[in-house]
């Protein structure tokens, strides 16, 4: 049971591994913020879709099952939009029209046909609330870096020393790309030493 | 009334200069996943502009006439999902009907459309710009364009790569984003065309 919650947070990780959801990804994380938020979005609606399809995946006929699982997600992304823009309004203006696209996530859709869809609602649950802290992980990361080197800051906080020139170009998208490909890389550097050190012993 | 010159400069910009995949990120799943041969993207690029230019006609007409004047954007998101399911569908069944040749080239990239967030991203940009319906129909086009230019820009680098000595970490996807990202910067040069 475990495994299904560990696995979307290193192994399965969605954003550095299976490099899903690259338009969420990549267009909010000019801030870590900004990253933050859309994690939690992309959370919520995961575990909420996730359950309700494994819930009533046994009275969904299979030719359909495409059609009705995304208009499910479609639902409860309508509900986070409107949450975010009762409560978060300056957060949800930000994000602009990137909250409604969480609907085409490609995670979303993949987490509900590969697992929700075979398996019971507290298995479901777990797989979600693992894929989508993982993926709100990365986004935090990618969006501290281009934070930091962008606008010298963290969270809002400055960080950088008071002459430190911003870098431009991390906030633009050309920066967005080759950041998230150089975390790519450390990923799986960091990934392939674990795995020998895990053969050693 | 538009002027013709104000539709080119939306074709212009929806294609070059706010690139969708190289500036809003926009089916970018596709742009990693197949761009791996021109041949199949220039097929994956084509069937994409066909569904572009007529979902951004079918859900103007939804949304004007539709959805505004009976209170029910909030249901919009559901609504324009399934516009597009259904006419990934529909375009799929007409092709096939009346020209099999282009369903045969066509053929397997039709399903993939629906899941590319390029579609719903230009249809959530056109309601969000106020966009009249001919500039609807032009921006639609555009951004099929801008698609699939990138698109086969991007295979044409990832067939050289195949020969090139990548580090091995980077190999695959990491690489992939990285020249994405050159490209992105290759594409701001255009910035100057047009202004805003």
């Amino acid at each position: 049971m475990i495994k299904d919650f560990v696995k979307g947070l290193w192994r399965e990780n969605p954003v550095f591994v299976q490099v899903l959801g690259m338009c969420p990804t990549l267009a909010v994380t000019t801030k870590a913020l900004f990253g933050l938020s859309m994690g939690m979005a992309t959370l919520f609606v995961l575990v909420s879709s996730g359950m309700v399809i494994s819930a009533i995946r046994r009275f969904v006929p299979r030719q359909v099952r495409i059609p009705i699982f995304t208009v499910i997600i479609a639902t409860f992304v309508t509900a986070a939009d409107y949450f975010l823009k009762a409560n978060f309004y300056e957060i949800s203006k930000a994000l602009g029209p990137y909250v409604p696209l969480i609907v085409v996530n490609c995670i979303i859709l993949g987490r509900a046909e590969a697992f929700a869809s075979k398996h019971g609602v507290a298995r479901s649950f777990l797989d979600a609330a693992g894929m989508g802290i993982g993926f709100t992980l990365a986004l935090i990361v990618l969006g501290s870096v281009r934070e930091l080197l962008g606008s010298g800051t963290v969270f809002g906080y400055r960080v950088m020393w008071a002459g430190f020139t911003d870098w431009i170009i991390m906030v633009l998208p050309a920066g967005a790309f080759i950041t998230l490909g150089l975390l790519v890389g450390v990923f799986n550097m960091m990934d392939k030493r674990f795995m020998k050190r895990a053969e050693e012993k | 009334m538009n002027t013709f010159e104000e539709l080119i400069l939306i074709f212009i910009a929806a294609s070059i200069t706010n690139n969708f995949v190289l500036t809003y990120f926009l089916g970018i799943c596709p742009f990693i996943g197949v761009s791996n041969s021109i041949d199949s993207s220039i097929g994956l690029g084509a069937a994409t502009t066909f569904v572009m230019t007529i979902a951004a006609t079918v859900t103007w007409i939804i949304y004007h006439y539709l959805l505004a004047p009976y209170n029910l954007v909030f249901l919009q998101y559901v609504v324009f999902i399934i516009v597009i399911a259904s006419l990934v569908q529909f375009v799929e069944m007409v092709i096939r009907k009346i020209s099999p040749p282009l369903y045969r080239a066509l053929g397997i990239y039709l399903p993939l459309i629906t899941t590319n967030c390029a579609i719903l991203g230009l249809t959530l940009f056109m309601v969000l710009r106020n966009y009249t319906f001919l500039e609807s129909v032009v921006f639609g086009l555009g951004a099929g364009v801008g698609f699939t230019l990138a698109l086969v820009i991007m295979a044409g680098i990832r067939e050289e790569l195949a020969f090139c000595d990548i580090p091995e970490p980077l190999k695959g996807s990491g690489i992939t984003l990285i020249i994405a990202g050159m490209l992105a910067l290759a594409f701001m040069g255009f910035g100057g065309i047009i202004s805003g």
